[in-house]
C-alpha cells in the first residue's frame, strides 16, 4: 500500500472550504487544514444576514463534525509564519511543524483602509469577518451617524448594515459614481437616486484627508475639498489586497502591486504550492468573487491529481439585491470594446435603467447593466456566455412587452451552458442528474449542487428541469391532486348522482389517502353548493380553508377581520354605531372596503365569538368575506335619490345580495347594479353586472376588476326583474357546476368552449334542457340560508373552537400592535417587545402570568 | 444543565377536533399544535416560521406519498407531522414532540 499524499491548505474561508471539499471526494491523500481564524470556514456572501437574524452558526459552511467524517484534520488559531520550501514543511506561530507533498496557498484578503491620517481611531472598522461584524454592532450601539468609505458592492452592502443597525447613514466614495466597475454613468446615477430616496446619503468624489475630533459625533472627516462630515463609526470598504505575505517572506513570485502569481494550473513559483481565491494573481488579475474562487479550487484538486483542467479566466457578472434594489452587470458593462454599440432604455418614473453593449457585428451580447429590474438578467448572461445569436431587434430583449418579447428558450441553450455559475453546473449537469434518476428540481439541487451558491439561479434551475422532464414525457394530468383521479367537474357530479354527503365517503369510494389542502376546500364547495349543510359541521370542518375554519379573514399575524354583511351598502345610523362601538371596544382596526362595506381588524381568534354576538344582536349577519362565495353587490342610489337614477337599482342590489348571499362557489363572486347608464356601481367589472334601462335591466356576466381586469359581455338586454333573476340563477349555478377549483367567471367563460353564445344559448334557449333543474337548486340553496355565525355562537361545541389554547386563557404573546394614524396595525419583528418564550412564562395551574426574573 | 423531559398532560380527548388541530400551552410557554388525524394524534410546535406566526394549529391536514402533513394557514406550506420536515421549503423544519393518549388524556412529552 502505498503512503497518502500529504495536502496542508493554508486557510479556511470559502475557497479553502470549497478545496477541502472536492479534495476529499478523492482517496489517497491526508488533507490538513491551518487557519487562523478560530472558527471555521463561514459563508461570507452572506454576511450581511448577521444583522438580519442570522447566526454565525447560521452562516457555517462546515463543522467539526463534517471534517471529522472527511477524514479531514483540521487547526484553528493556527497561523502559518514559516513555509520550507526545501524541506516541504509548514510551520505556526506556535512552533508546530507540518510536511506536506503540496501545499495550497487559500489565505484569502483583507480589507484596503487607505492611509488617511486618524485611521487608526476608535471606531474606524472594516467589513469582512464576524469579528468585524460584532465591532460595527457594538460600535452602532453607542452611535447615531455611521459613514462607509467606499462605494463599490461591499461598500453599499456595508451601508445597508449600517443601515440595518438605525445609524443615519453615509457613503463616500472617491470615483464620481457608485459601483463603477459594475455599472456605467447612467446606471450608478440612478442607483445612487435611489438609495438616497431611502436615506442613505452619497458623497461622491471625495477624497478623505484626515480624520479628527468632532464636534457633534466621535469624528470629523475633512475631504480634499475643504467640506467635512461629521460621524460616530467609519467603516472602511475600500477594496481589498491579498494575504501574500508569507509568499513574499519565502520567495514565492509575487505581482507588482500584490498577489501571488499562478498559472493555470494555479500552481505558484514553486510547483509544490499553488495560490487559489482572493490571494492568487492569474493573468495580473485579483477575483474578488467567489465564484473564480471555487473554479480555482477544483483546477487545483483536479491537478493534484493528475488531471489536465486549467483556470482561464471567469465571468464577472454579477445580480444582486442592494437595499431592496436589483441591480445587475455583465461582461463588457462599459462598452470598451472596439466597435462595441449599446442599446440603452431609461424608465425614470419607474427607477427602471437597462442596457445591453453588442459587439461590432451586432451579433453577440457582450455586456449588460441592469438597475431597478434584473428580470432579463438569467437569459441575457446565456446569450452573453454563450455568444446565442442575437435577434434581429435586440432591443427587444430589454424593452417592456409593447409586442412580443423573444424568450430565449431553454432548448436553445447548448449543453454547455452554465445555469448555475458558483457552483459551475451546466445544462448538461442537469440533463445527468435528470437520466441519473432525479425527478424533480430538488432531486437536481441535490445531485448538482445547483443554486446552492447565491441562489440567483433558482428559477433558470427549475426551467430547464422541468423542461427536460416534460421531453421526457411526464404527463401533464388533469387530476385535482394525488388523492383524486378527478377534475373538479367530474367530483360535482359524483357528488351530485350518488348523493355523497360527506367527504369520507366520497374518498372511501372514489379516492385515496386522507386528502390534501386542494381537494379537501375544493369538496367542502361542491359539497356546500350541493346540500348546503352548515360548513363547520363535524364532518365539514376539517374540509375548510383557515378563513372558513373561523369564519372570518385571516391577516399576516394570525388575527382575524370580521366584515358584517351590509346588502347593497346600505347601513342604519343605529348599526353604523353599533360596528363602531363593537370596532372601539375591541380595539379594531376599521376601515372601509372597495366592496361598500365595513372591515374590522385585529380580532384574535378567541375574541371571534363575543364579537359576533354584539353584531348579531344589532340585527347584523356574516358577510362572507372569508368565503368562495358571493361577496357584494355594490350600487349607486338609483332612482330613489339620483336624479337620472331610471329603475330602483338600491332594492334591486339588496334583493340580489340576500338571494345570492351564502351560495359556495369555485371562486369569489361580486355583483354591482347601477341605477342608470352612467354606471357609477361599475358593474361591468363584476361577475354579474346589471344596468338600469328606461325598460328594465340589462346583464352583464363574466367581468372582473383585479389580477386580470375584463369588462363584461353585454349577455341580454331590457329585462324584466323576474326574468332577470332567473337568467341569474342559471348562469351562477351552471359555473358552480362546471368550473375549475378558484377559476373565477371571467377566466372560466373564457375557457369554455363555445363561450358567450354557448350561455345564452343555455340560459335563454333552454339548449341542454337542464334550466329547470339549474333554477331548483338554486331555489334549494336560498331556502337553505343561514347565517353560519349565528349558528356557531349558538353552538356551546363550537365556541369551545375558539379558544387560542385548550389548557390556558391566555392570549398569544406574540400578536402586538403599534398605532399609526390612530388605529392599530401589527407590530413589525423589530417593534415588538416580546421576544419569545424566556421573556414571560404563564402558570397554567393558575393562568397567571409569571412576570421574567 | 439539560432539564429531563416529562410526560405533561395537556387536554382531555374530546377537547381535540377530529382531523383538525387546537392550540395548547406548554409549562415554559411554548405553543403546540395537537392534531388528531383519524386515530392517531401529532403534536408540533405552532409556529409558522415562514409566515412567522403562532397559526400552524389552524392549517388543513392532508397527506402526500402516504406523510401526513399541515399545510399552513399563511402561505400553504407543508409540514411534515411526525418530522416537523417542510415538504415545500428544506431550509426550514418545525419542532415535534412525542404525544400518546393515556386514560383519555392528551399527554405531550416536552
Amino acid at each position: 500500500m502505498s503512503i497518502k499524499q500529504k495536502i496542508v491548505v493554508v486557510g479556511n474561508g470559502m475557497v479553502g472550504h470549497h478545496f477541502v471539499d472536492e479534495m476529499a471526494k478523492h482517496d489517497g491523500y491526508e488533507i490538513t487544514v491551518l487557519s487562523a481564524e478560530d472558527r471555521l470556514a463561514y459563508d461570507r456572501v452572506h454576511l450581511s444576514e448577521y444583522f438580519s437574524g442570522k447566526t454565525a452558526e447560521d452562516l457555517a459552511l462546515t463543522t467539526p463534525e463534517h471534517y471529522n467524517e472527511l477524514g479531514v484534520k483540521f487547526f484553528t488559531d493556527a497561523k502559518v509564519t514559516n513555509i520550507n520550501k526545501a524541506e516541504k514543511t509548514v510551520s505556526t506561530e506556535t512552533g508546530d511543524k507540518y510536511a506536506y507533498d503540496k501545499l495550497i496557498l487559500a489565505t484569502g484578503s483583507y480589507p484596503f483602509v487607505p492611509p488617511i491620517p486618524g485611521k487608526e481611531r476608535e471606531h474606524c472598522l472594516v467589513y469582512r469577518t464576524i469579528d468585524d461584524l460584532d465591532a460595527i454592532q457594538a460600535s452602532a450601539n453607542s452611535g447615531k451617524v455611521g459613514v462607509v468609505v467606499g462605494g463599490g458592492l461591499l461598500g453599499l452592502e456595508a451601508a445597508n448594515a449600517l443601515k440595518e443597525l438605525g445609524l443615519q447613514t453615509h457613503v463616500v466614495e472617491f470615483a464620481p459614481q457608485l459601483m463603477g466597475v459594475q455599472l456605467d454613468k447612467d446606471g450608478g446615477e440612478l442607483l445612487r437616486n435611489m438609495i438616497e430616496g431611502i436615506g442613505v446619503q452619497v458623497h461622491t468624489q471625495k477624497a478623505t484627508s484626515e480624520i479628527i475630533d468632532g464636534e457633534d459625533c466621535v469624528h470629523r472627516m475633512v475631504f480634499a475639498d475643504g467640506t467635512h462630515l461629521e460621524t460616530d463609526l467609519i467603516l472602511f470598504s475600500a477594496g481589498i489586497r491579498p494575504y501574500d505575505n508569507l509568499a513574499r517572506d519565502f520567495d514565492l513570485q509575487i505581482g507588482e502591486r500584490g498577489g501571488i502569481v499562478v498559472n493555470n494550473e494555479c500552481q505558484t513559483s514553486d510547483e509544490h504550492i499553488y495560490a487559489i481565491g482572493e490571494c492568487a494573481l492569474w493573468n495580473n488579475f485579483i477575483y474578488g468573487l467567489v465564484a473564480p474562487g471555487y473554479t480555482m479550487a477544483k483546477v487545483a484538486v483536479d491537478n493534484i491529481i493528475g488531471g489536465e483542467q486549467q483556470f482561464t479566466g471567469a465571468d464577472m457578472s454579477t445580480k444582486l439585491k442592494l437595499m431592496g434594489m436589483d441591480v445587475g452587470s455583465i461582461g463588457d458593462a462599459h462598452a470598451r470594446t472596439a466597435g462595441a454599440k449599446s442599446y440603452t432604455y431609461f424608465n425614470e418614473p419607474d427607477d427602471i435603467y437597462k442596457k445591453i453593449v453588442v459587439s461590432a457585428d451586432g451579433k453577440t451580447l457582450i455586456g449588460a447593466v441592469l438597475v431597478g429590474d434584473t428580470s432579463e438578467y438569467d437569459s441575457l448572461l446565456q446569450y452573453a456566455l454563450n455568444a446565442i445569436e442575437l435577434p434581429k431587434n435586440p432591443d427587444s430583449l430589454i424593452l417592456p412587452s409593447s409586442g412580443e418579447k423573444p424568450t430565449l428558450g431553454v432548448d436553445a441553450l447548448p449543453d454547455t451552458a452554465t445555469i448555475c455559475s458558483c457552483l459551475n453546473v451546466t445544462k448538461g449537469d442537469i440533463i445527468s442528474a435528470i437520466d441519473a434518476g432525479a425527478c424533480d428540481v430538488a432531486g437536481v439541487k441535490s445531485c448538482t449542487k445547483a443554486t446552492t451558491g447565491c441562489g440567483g439561479c433558482a428559477a433558470l434551475v427549475k426551467t430547464v428541469t422541468d423542461h427536460e422532464l416534460e421531453k421526457r414525457g411526464v404527463e401533464v394530468s388533469t387530476d385535482i391532486c394525488e388523492h383524486f383521479a378527478y377534475s373538479r367537474v367530474e367530483l360535482f357530479h359524483i357528488v351530485k348522482v350518488e348523493k355523497i354527503r360527506n367527504f369520507d365517503t366520497l374518498i372511501e369510494k372514489h379516492g385515496c389517502g386522507i386528502g390534501c389542502e386542494i381537494c379537501k376546500p375544493a369538496v367542502g364547495s361542491i359539497l356546500a353548493s350541493v346540500w348546503n349543510d352548515y360548513v363547520l359541521q363535524e364532518d365539514h370542518l376539517p374540509l375548510q380553508d383557515t378563513n372558513d375554519t373561523y369564519l372570518g379573514n385571516m391577516q399576516k399575524d394570525g388575527t382575524y377581520s370580521i366584515v358584517p354583511r351590509m346588502p347593497g351598502g346600505e347601513v342604519t345610523p343605529e348599526r353604523l354605531i353599533v360596528i363602531g362601538e363593537v370596532a372601539k371596544e375591541y380595539n379594531l382596526y376599521t376601515k372601509v372596503t372597495g366592496g361598500q362595506r365595513i372591515d374590522l381588524f385585529g380580532a384574535r381568534v378567541d375574541q371571534l365569538p363575543d364579537i359576533w354576538e354584539k353584531l348579531i344582536a344589532a340585527g347584523m349577519e356574516t358577510g362572507h368575506a372569508y368565503g368562495k362565495s358571493l361577496r357584494t353587490v355594490k350600487s349607486c342610489v338609483g332612482s330613489t335619490w339620483c336624479r337620472y337614477g331610471v329603475q330602483d337599482s338600491m332594492a334591486m342590489a339588496i334583493f340580489l345580495e340576500n338571494r345570492y348571499k351564502g351560495l359556495r362557489s369555485p371562486h369569489k363572486i361580486k355583483f354591482a347594479v347601477s341605477g342608470c347608464t352612467r354606471e357609477c356601481a361599475e358593474a361591468q367589472s363584476k361577475d354579474i353586472g346589471v344596468i338600469a334601462t328606461e325598460n328594465g335591466w340589462n346583464l352583464y356576466v363574466s367581468g372582473n376588476g383585479g389580477m386580470k381586469p375584463r369588462h363584461g359581455d353585454l349577455f341580454a338586454t331590457d329585462l324584466d326583474d323576474e326574468t332577470l333573476v332567473k337568467y341569474i340563477d342559471r348562469y351562477l349555478m351552471f359555473y358552480v357546476r362546471t368550473a375549475d377549483r378558484l377559476t373565477r367567471t371571467s377566466v372560466w367563460l373564457d375557457n369554455l368552449e363555445g363561450g358567450l353564445e354557448y350561455m345564452q344559448k343555455i340560459v335563454i334557449d333552454d339548449h341542454l334542457s337542464i334550466n329547470q333543474e339549474l333554477e331548483s337548486q338554486m331555489d334549494a340553496v336560498v331556502d337553505t340560508y343561514q347565517c353560519e355565525w349565528k349558528t356557531t355562537i349558538e353552538d356551546p361545541k363550537q365556541l369551545k373552537r375558539f379558544r387560542q389554547f385548550v389548557n390556558s386563557k391566555a392570549v398569544d404573546k406574540n400578536i402586538e400592535f403599534v398605532t399609526e394614524r390612530e388605529q392599530i396595525r401589527p407590530a413589525r419583528g423589530d417593534e415588538k417587545s416580546y421576544k419569545g418564550v424566556q421573556i414571560h412564562t404563564v402558570d397554567i395551574t393558575t393562568d397567571r402570568e409569571v412576570e421574567p426574573a | 444543565m439539560t432539564i429531563e423531559k416529562q410526560w405533561q398532560t395537556i387536554c382531555h380527548k374530546d377537547d381535540l377536533v377530529k382531523n383538525s388541530g387546537v392550540c395548547a400551552l406548554l409549562a415554559n410557554e411554548e405553543q403546540i399544535a395537537i392534531f388528531q388525524v383519524k386515530d392517531d394524534v401529532f403534536s408540533v410546535g405552532n409556529w409558522d416560521p415562514i409566515g412567522q406566526a403562532n397559526v400552524l394549529y389552524r392549517g388543513l391536514i392532508g397527506d402526500s406519498k402516504g406523510q401526513i402533513y399541515v399545510a399552513s394557514p399563511l402561505y400553504k406550506q407543508r409540514f411534515v407531522l411526525n418530522s416537523g420536515k417542510c415538504l415545500d421549503d428544506e431550509t426550514v423544519a418545525i419542532k415535534t414532540y412525542d404525544t400518546r393518549l393515556q386514560n383519555d388524556e392528551v399527554q405531550v412529552l416536552a
